[in-house]
């Protein structure tokens, strides 16, 4: 197969998809068979184009014009492709651990559930291929509509209010700000394809103030990048089911936003018109205050899930601090950070879900000493954990770093310590959850109101808080495995980074 | 002469002489199908028209063979032909449609005489837009708005307000033909002609300055509150929400995706092909006199719509908005800006019919078009909740739909004319149709349906049931054109584009 009919196939495949997963309602195991089946060969589609693309091509189709001269057109460069696989193989990590986690929670409506997912992929991987602003943003908003379903998944009164913020946040921000961005940049340039180089580059004075406008509606006006103040949706959308959670609002809603962002800086502005302009400057400070606000909000979290939303929000906004900070290094490293945040946050997510589904636990107050009861869950919490810091030997650190030199290059020595300062106060909010996990006994005072410590640990067989401590209780295997794979994922990542890096390279240059 | 050649006034001619037949029937089911089939013909030979009109530009003909200026033209080029689709497809799409609606709202006895009524109001509609004579489209206009205002007053049994609906509306539209027919005395008085062409040859021609003389000025300050009238423009929309409220489901399924957008288009006929934006008083006219009017009627209107209970009334309120767009693209005084009108005018008669059918069906069931009765509808209308959904996010502008290639092409239009705020205002005012038309929807996505009372059964107390295949046919066929037509956009796009340089052009 060609690898210009694979991008196609790639967005069709989950559609197909779509209709197995209708078609086989009543039959779960069928149902759920559809999905996978359609889930492996949209992975094998992705990974043709990607072998394409880091062979030197760059394949592409186009559908047909809608508007004005602007088609539906789709063409595959290192950062979509990358994206693109990266969507559709966790895809099927994610498909797993939801049969787990669906059938363990006995939730309503899985049948709907499944095959929102099946737009959503398809859609994000129509924004990773999109070959111009109109076709992204003709995807993005499909991804919006088809994870609202998701959202509101529980239909109580909770998820309908997570719902409408979710649902107004995302609209409003792309209709109102990412909409006429993209008809004013097609009104200057001309054009909307994504071009090496960028498209506006002596058509917009280099001084004026149209450049940083339009480059401000861009990064509030796409929302799923979550850049502060535009975040309140990602809290707001954990009212979802965790798999929900895991795999849109850790990796494609999220990161088709973050992709979007760095796409649009790098095809559409181009990093040499920024890098003269400084009209990035100002974003860089918003993005790094972004880093920092939410971590701080984050510590303050007790409910898990919403712990990992606010440190997503943080996480997200150091792609944008990339892109903001318009060199290659910046750039390079938000992209790896798309990546490795996908796989570090996916498996964060993943534990929080088999830990409620295990121990029904969802307060990390709670959690103490659970770590010697689902060792194997805690365990995969604690290699994401150390990746999302950027701790070596995992994945993690290597954007980390790339942004440091990225920042050093840029001159913007204060980002640095922001950086410093992010991943300490990560070690303090996440790292110290397996540790309390492993290390800490789960009643923490004894009658007479000493604090026990590490030598106290409750004998094995002895029962407290409900809980027979020192007996394995692990969530059912379909959740706990996923974890564990994409936590292994983040491992082997650190030592494949180069490779992933010198396929990424060619979007830092100017030319094709 | 052969009969193509007669093509362009058959679409006229054919309901008008038969739409009298209907009341000869004394059978409602009769009188449908014969409006159907009648309504269906002139869609058949307005398609034939534009596709010739495509093939072979303008089509001048003369009635009863008396030739222009002195006998009455009819002259069809793009621009109105793409409206002649319109109104003759949405005319049988709602004949179609009406039927199961219909004859649970008024007396049987009144079927036959509602068909005809639907027919001589759809020919009126149609002859105000083919016709090249002036004094014709008052003709025409009277002719539909007073089977308008029967249409509407036949509401008045399953609510009493139709009538005073109707009488306001009476009152209102006969102000704005009065308006238009004034306006059009001064411009003969002023040119001593009434057919459109020659009303601008002889405004250009003479000695430079003579023209445009204060006379003619205020002629079409007459025609503009005229029209506007009869378009609804904020704020001489009063009449509008309620009578769509309270007219019978079907006619406001008709009557809001028709009736204001012919009146729009007079205007356009009026402002660039009589007029012409080459006279200083046309431009000031369009940057001061409707640019704030298109700017105040898409937020006011629209944030009356958010209050509105009433999903009709709501829907009509959005209309008012909607047609601010429309008067927007055209104050832009640019080929970019009629362009996005026209494709406007199109793509907004495709969703807010598609809107108002799918409140008929919920009306069928329930009895009721307040948002009371779309609670949880997915569980009991799924394909009536689902043509309201895709056509809801069509009126928002959700890609992958019409509304979104109005929009798009306004938005352009507005940064290519210089008017980035004015861009920014039109989104800014979409968001609020975000949130009126995301309330409804939210009710009938995520509530569950009410398990007593009046709405937990049908009107007959039965469960309540899905609609009539005769009416989610219909139904579906439009939101069906509101997604054909946002992706594929030659027709509409492209037609109102070219229609667009031709009025810009003048009247050659």
């Amino acid at each position: 197969m060609t690898a210009d009919l694979a991008i196609l196939f790639s967005m069709a495949v989950p559609l197909v998809g779509f209709f197995g997963v209708w078609l086989f309602d009543k039959q779960p195991n069928l149902r759920e068979a559809a999905t996978l089946g359609a889930g492996a060969i949209t992975l094998i589609l992705t990974l043709i184009v990607f072998h394409a693309v880091g062979a030197g091509a760059r394949p592409e189709v186009e559908l047909f014009d809608v508007v004005s001269g602007l088609p539906i057109a789709f063409r595959a460069e290192p950062l979509g492709a990358m994206f693109a696989t990266l969507g559709a193989g966790l895809w099927i990590v994610n498909s797993i651990y939801s049969i787990g986690y669906m059938r363990g929670h006995h939730e309503k409506h899985q049948t709907r559930f499944y095959m929102c997912f099946t737009v959503a992929i398809a859609s994000a991987i129509g924004v990773a291929y999109s070959a111009n602003l109109f076709t992204l943003f003709v995807f993005y908003e499909v991804l919006t509509l088809s994870t609202f379903p998701l959202v509101t998944h529980k239909g109580d009164e909770a998820a309908r209010n997570g719902g409408r913020i979710y649902l107004g946040i995302l609209m409003g921000t792309s209709i109102g700000l990412l909409l006429p961005a993209v008809v004013w940049t097609f009104a200057i340039a001309g054009t909307a394809d994504f071009t090496p180089g960028g498209i506006l580059a002596g058509k917009v004075d280099a001084a004026g103030p149209v450049l940083p406008f339009l480059l401000g509606l861009y990064a509030f006006g796409i929302g799923k990048a979550a850049l502060m103040p535009i975040h309140p949706w990602l809290p707001n959308a954990m009212v979802a089911p965790t798999p929900v959670s895991a795999f849109l609002h850790a990796v494609a809603v999220v990161k088709a936003g973050v992709f979007s962002v760095l796409k649009i800086v790098v095809y559409i502005f181009g990093i040499d018109l920024l890098a003269i302009s400084g009209a990035a400057g100002g974003f860089v400070w918003i993005a790094a205050v972004s880093i920092l606000l939410a971590s701080a909000i984050a510590m303050n979290k007790d409910n898990l899930k919403a712990r990992l939303a606010y440190s997503t929000v943080s996480q997200l906004s150091y792609v944008t601090l990339g892109a903001m900070l318009a060199t290659s290094m910046g750039v390079m490293g938000g992209a790896l950070q798309i990546a490795m945040h996908a796989l570090g946050k996916m498996t964060l997510f993943m534990c929080a879900g088999a830990i409620y589904v295990g121990a029904h636990k969802s307060l990390v107050s709670e959690m103490r000493g659970l770590g010697r009861v689902m060792p194997f869950t805690f365990g995969a919490f604690f290699i994401g954990a150390m990746s999302i810091v950027g701790l070596p030997p995992l994945g993690g650190s290597w954007p980390k770093f790339l942004l440091m030199l990225g920042a050093a290059d840029a001159g913007q020595l204060a980002i640095l310590g922001v950086l410093i300062l992010s991943s300490l106060m990560n070690v303090a909010y996440l790292l110290s959850i397996p540790v309390m996990a492993f290390y800490m006994s789960p009643d923490e005072r004894t009658d007479d109101g000493r604090v026990l410590g590490l030598d106290d640990r409750a004998p094995a067989g002895e029962t407290r808080l409900g809980v027979k401590w020192g007996a394995l209780k692990e969530a059912p295997l379909l959740t706990v495995a996923p974890p564990i794979a994409t936590a292994l994922g983040a491992l082997l990542l650190f030592f494949f980074a180069n490779a992933l890096y010198d396929f990424l390279l060619p979007i830092t240059e100017g030319g094709r | 002469m052969t009969i193509a050649d007669q093509l362009p006034v058959l679409p006229i001619i054919l309901p008008l002489v038969l739409a009298p037949f209907a009341i000869l029937l004394r059978n409602g089911r009769a009188a449908h199908v014969f409006a159907v089939v009648v309504c269906g013909a002139a869609f058949a030979f307005c398609a034939m028209l534009l596709a010739r009109v495509t093939a072979e530009g303008v089509i001048s003909y003369a009635l009863g063979d008396w030739a222009p200026p002195i006998g009455i033209e009819y002259r069809v080029d793009l621009a109105n032909a793409l409206v002649m689709l319109l109104v003759s497809g949405v005319a049988t799409l709602a004949a179609a449609f009406s039927y199961a609606s219909i004859r649970t709202e008024i007396d049987d006895r009144q079927l036959p005489l509602f068909y005809a009524a639907f027919m001589i109001c759809m020919t009126g509609l149609l002859g105000v837009t083919v016709t090249g004579d002036a004094f014709n489209v008052f003709v025409f206009l009277e002719i539909s708005s007073l089977s308008t205002y029967a249409l509407v007053a036949l509401g008045a049994r399953v609510d009493r307000r139709a009538l005073t609906a109707a009488f306001n509306y009476l009152v209102m539209g006969t102000l704005g033909a009065t308006f238009f027919v004034i306006g059009l005395g001064l411009i003969y008085q002023a040119t001593g002609t009434l057919n459109m062409a020659d009303i601008r040859a002889q405004l250009s021609a003479g000695p430079p300055g003579a023209m445009p003389n204060s006379m003619v000025e205020a002629a079409f300050a007459f025609i503009l509150v005229g029209m506007g009238l009869k378009a609804a423009a904020f704020p001489m929309h009063l009449w509008m929400p309620n009578a769509y409220a309270y007219a019978p489901s079907a006619v406001s399924a008709f009557i809001a995706a028709a009736s204001t957008k012919v009146a729009v288009y007079v205007l356009i006929r009026f402002t660039f092909t009589i007029f012409g934006s080459d006279f200083d008083f046309i431009d000031a006219m369009l940057t001061y006199v409707l640019t704030p009017i298109a700017l105040a009627g898409m937020f006011f209107a629209s944030i009356v719509a958010v209050f509105q209970e009433d999903v009709k009334r709501m829907l009509a309120y959005s209309s008012v908005g909607q047609i601010g767009y429309m008067l927007l693209g055209i104050s832009f005084g640019t080929e970019a800006g009629l362009q996005a009108s026209l494709i406007h005018i199109f793509n907004h008669g495709l969703m807010k019919s598609a809107l108002f059918m799918a409140v008929a069906c919920v009306m069928l069931r329930l009895g009721v078009h307040t948002c009371s009765g779309f609670h949880g509808l997915t569980k009991r209308m799924p394909f009536t909740a689902a043509a309201f959904i895709f056509s809801g996010l069509s009126l928002v502008g959700v890609p992958l739909t019409v509304g979104f290639v109005s929009k798009w092409y306004l938005l352009q239009a507005a940064f290519d004319a210089g008017r980035p705020w004015a861009g920014f205002l039109i989104v800014a005012s979409s968001l609020i149709a975000v949130v009126y038309v995301g309330r409804v929807i939210e009710l009938i996505l995520l509530r569950d349906p009410p398990s007593e009372g009046l709405l937990a059964n049908d009107v007959d107390g039965n469960p309540v049931r899905e609609a009539p295949l005769s009416m989610l046919i219909p139904m579906w066929v439009l939101v069906g054109a509101n997604i054909y037509f946002g992706l594929r956009t030659d027709l509409t796009a492209e037609i109102a584009g070219r229609a667009a340089a031709a009025l810009m052009g003048g009247a050659q």
